[in-house]
């Protein structure tokens, strides 16, 4: 209490705008960069489509990845419409673990 | 074979013109033949900071104009015979030079100085390409503002797809004293953000306004932190390795007592 006043009068604040001022910067940056870069998310996208493959097939054209950004946090929101699965999951997993 | 380095920020009033005043100063003042050359045409500004406003004959637009000779538009510094200053036109608009003219201007030069500095308009329109075309290396200014790092992430992305890779981080007008209230974002907090490495860091100095109402960089005042920072951040650019500054000072009585009392 008396630690925290004293803290208080001598400039150490207990609320500090350098968090918030990093914090900010770093969702609005992530928005930045991937919106100023459509190269970025379509090689993402590739790249997802390849983890998923191993899995099962899906439809790639109606594929869609977007970044989603709310007011605290940044969302990487997919929709994969999904072909087929495929039966030998388990031991393409296996094989390429 | 000289080296050409580009100033950028992206956001306006951060530093820039600032910044190649007095790099360029502290360079030519160990000795090593300088050119300066404002491309912020339409907003001329490092003739004024450098104090050489009443000796412009000729500007960058009549060099690529061909109205004159590139040499005869070159205004010798006051101070070091070997700093020179190629001057934006004024009553010109920011695309009167192309990135081609840009380049062929920039390699005329290369052979005869040793570092040839450019002052970039803000923003990222056609001036800014038509600044960093014949760069080799780029420098980033950026305030420790929330506004200004997100402009200087968006400059790194930009030279980096134009080849100019790796492009060099100046934190300017830092106040630690905000840092330490918790109200400044600290160096490493805008390093880690942008991922680029840090060529210095200068803080807030009033002698910065002095200076310019002098028309001699802060290079040339011995008791100038901000001039130390950029004569550190010169001897970087030569590749030297220098420490950074402290930038802990103390901070008058507050800061004494506070550490006295074991607070910080
Ligand atoms: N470290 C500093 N401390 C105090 N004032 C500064 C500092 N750096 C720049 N300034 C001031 O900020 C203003 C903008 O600087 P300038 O170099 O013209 O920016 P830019 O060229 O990026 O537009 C000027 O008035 C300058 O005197
Ligand atoms: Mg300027």
């Amino acid at each position: 209490m008396l630690l925290e006043y004293i803290n208080r009068v001598l400039g150490k604040a207990a609320s500090s705008s350098r968090i918030h001022a990093r914090e900010r910067l770093r969702l609005v940056l992530v928005h930045d960069r991937a919106n100023m870069s459509p190269y970025f998310m379509n090689q993402l996208k590739e790249d997802l489509n390849n983890v998923i493959a191993r899995y099962m097939v899906i439809d790639f054209d109606k594929f869609e990845i977007v970044l989603d950004q709310s007011d605290k946090v940044v969302e990487l929101k997919t929709s994969v419409p999904i072909k087929k699965i495929r039966r030998d999951y388990m031991d393409r997993v296996k094989k390429s673990s | 074979m000289g080296e050409i380095i580009v100033v950028t920020s992206g956001k306006g009033g951060v530093g820039k013109t600032t910044t190649t005043a007095n790099i360029g100063t502290a360079l030519a003042s160990e000795g090593l033949s300088i050119i300066l050359i404002d491309t912020d045409i339409g907003l001329r500004n490092l003739d004024v900071v450098m104090g050489l406003e009443n000796r412009i004959v000729y500007d960058i637009v009549d060099v690529t104009n061909g109205n004159c000779r590139l040499k005869q538009a070159l205004i010798k510094d006051k101070r070091f015979e070997n700093l020179y200053l190629l001057p934006a036109a004024q009553t010109k608009d920011k695309t009167a030079v192309s990135p081609d003219e840009m380049e062929d201007l920039c390699r005329e030069l290369k052979d005869d100085y040793d570092y040839i500095i450019i002052d970039c308009p803000a923003g990222i329109e056609q001036g800014f390409y038509n600044a960093i075309a014949g760069a080799d290396q780029a420098i980033v200014i950026t305030t420790p503002e929330v506004s200004a790092v997100r402009d200087a992430d968006r400059i790194i992305g930009l030279l980096e797809s134009s080849d100019l890779r790796n492009p060099k981080l100046i934190i300017n007008r830092f106040r630690p004293r905000m840092v330490r209230q918790g109200d400044m974002m600290d160096i490493e907090d805008i390093v880690d953000i942008l991922a680029v490495d840090l060529l210095g860091v200068v803080q807030e100095d009033d002698r910065i306004i002095v200076s310019t109402n002098r028309g001699e960089p802060a290079v040339m005042n011995l008791i100038s932190p901000a001039g130390e920072a950029y004569r550190r951040i010169a001897r970087r650019i030569r590749g030297e390795e220098v420490p950074l500054m402290n930038l802990e000072e103390s901070y008058g009585i507050m800061n004494k007592l506070r550490r006295l009392m074991g607070l910080c």
